[in-house]
């Protein structure tokens, strides 16, 4: 019974495993001088500053935190 | 608060005209030695929310909440002899809120002490870079002060990227020791709640919680680059709030009593990718489980689209959805034979939508012709939750170089 719970599970998991596999591996190595597009401001791969005060809204209304390369911990949040 | 947004804005404005006639910092071809200002950023911005599920009162009663907050960064640079380039970042935020729950934990006073707080929020970082071996190691202390609850934070980070330089690989450590002062309601308090007459008396408990983080991030082509990223966190102390109220099905009340553990595991995805040469996609993905029985999944995607090579549009979306805690109920449903108890429909199960839209201004000759207001960012949303919860947020960035 397990088992048959768990095969959804696995079956996203082995989706998201193929998916990364086959994503990292069509790679292509780009140089510095090809880095103009990957280099603009918008292109980072974070939050925006401006989003500071959103981060910390959302994750006090909200269950869930983390992963997003923010804090994890301190601040009450309490009101 | 007016005088104090006015205060931080003046003083930002007085150390950057200190900064005027700087010379230009360096460049490719010269590394400063000396410790060098590199730039600075000063995020503010308004909250506000509405909604009839305070966890004060029980999940009941008002939620409205409104929120100034005001962060300023600034960055200094300098490379030692080996050629390695080291960045410290000092930063404070106030934040100051007026809360109608909060106002609550006495629920006879209509504006008690607790209606309002400040809290201020600063912190330090150090990276060193090598450029060479493509490596950065770094470390940070942080700390928060308001007036029911401490923390102190500390960091330390790795980084190495690889051969090509095209992937990226980050390992972060964080630890936070918190402390939550036992503010009782009012009508629960038995000697231990503290004392209304003196506010320093509160006793407090410890809440403090570790983490560990591991990203890798990746380019794939010129136009594409990934990241995922993995935490795992762990709290340990008093985890629920001492002034949260939970009523029973036989119309008894207590305090919210929640595990003094949680386990939390978010995993995270990134793509950013840029269609042809002036729209950008980004996107992000979390899943997140934690040992409470919350599960949640949130999708967030934003447009940045280049109206002339100094002005950009940025629409955005986000939905959240969660389950609820296993210790969750609403107002009087909950049992009083049960070990653990919240009201806090923080932690129940609903669905929410953020959208909105912010501009970036980032003119060669500096914003308002100011050449160092290097950036001008301005961003406003919308935020609603299926169980009535509504806010909105506007916020500005300038950046300062």
């Amino acid at each position: 019974m397990k088992l048959v719970k768990l095969k959804p599970k696995v079956n996203r998991l082995a989706v998201v495993a193929v998916s990364a596999v086959a994503i990292l591996s069509s790679c292509t190595t780009v140089k510095e001088y090809q880095k103009n597009k990957l280099n603009d401001g918008e292109m980072t791969l974070s939050s925006r500053k401006i989003q500071k005060t959103e981060s910390s809204f959302q994750s006090y209304r909200e269950g869930a935190s983390g992963a997003n390369g923010g804090k994890t911990g301190g601040g009450c949040g309490c009101n | 608060m007016k005088k104090i947004c006015l205060g931080v804005v003046g003083i930002v404005l007085t150390f950057f005209s200190a900064y005027a006639q700087t010379p230009q910092k360096d460049s490719s071809t010269y590394k400063s030695r000396k410790l060098t200002f590199d730039e600075a950023n000063l995020v503010s911005s308004y909250y506000k929310q509405e909604g009839n599920n305070a966890a004060v009162t029980g999940g009941i009663g008002s939620q409205k909440l409104s929120d100034i907050s005001n962060t300023i960064d600034v960055k200094f640079i300098k490379w030692d002899r080996k050629d390695r380039k080291h960045s410290f970042d000092l930063e404070v935020g106030l934040d100051h809120y007026t809360s109608a729950s909060s106002d609550q934990v006495d629920l006879k006073a209509n504006s008690s002490a607790s209606h309002a707080d400040t809290r201020i929020f600063p912190s330090v970082s150090w990276l060193i870079e090598n450029e060479k071996n493509g490596t950065t190691i770094g470390a940070g202390l942080s700390s928060s002060t308001e007036f029911d609850y401490q923390s102190i934070g500390a960091n330390i980070n790795f980084s190495k990227k690889t051969n090509n330089r095209n992937g990226e690989f980050t390992a972060k450590a964080q630890a936070f020791i918190d402390k939550v002062s036992l503010i009782y309601p009012t009508e629960l308090r038995s000697g231990g709640g503290g004392d209304d007459d003196d506010d320093d008396d509160y006793a407090t408990t410890a809440r403090n919680s570790y983490s560990g983080s591991l990203s890798y991030s990746q380019i794939i082509n010129q136009r594409l680059q990934i990241m995922f990223i993995a935490d795992l966190i762990s709290q340990k102390g008093l985890l629920s709030l001492p002034f949260y109220r939970v009523y029973f099905n036989d119309n008894s009340v207590q305090k919210e009593n929640l595990p003094d553990t949680r386990m939390k595991i978010p995993l995270g995805f990134r793509a950013n990718y840029f269609i042809g040469d002036k729209v950008i996609l980004r996107s992000f993905y979390r899943y997140y489980h934690d040992d409470w029985g919350l599960t949640a999944h949130t999708v967030e995607v934003e447009a940045p689209v280049k109206v002339t090579p100094f002005f950009s549009i940025t629409p955005f979306y986000r939905y959240y959805k969660q389950t609820a805690v296993d210790y969750f109920a609403p107002y009087k449903t909950h049992i009083s034979s049960n070990q653990y108890y919240t009201s806090n429909f923080d932690l129940s199960a609903f669905n929410s939508n953020f959208y909105g839209a912010g501009i970036r201004l980032t003119p060669p000759k500096g914003v308002f012709g100011i050449q160092q207001l290097n950036m001008l960012e301005l961003r406003y949303g919308h935020y609603t939750r299926t169980n009535g919860l509504n806010s909105d947020i506007v916020s500005m960035n300038l950046k300062f170089k």
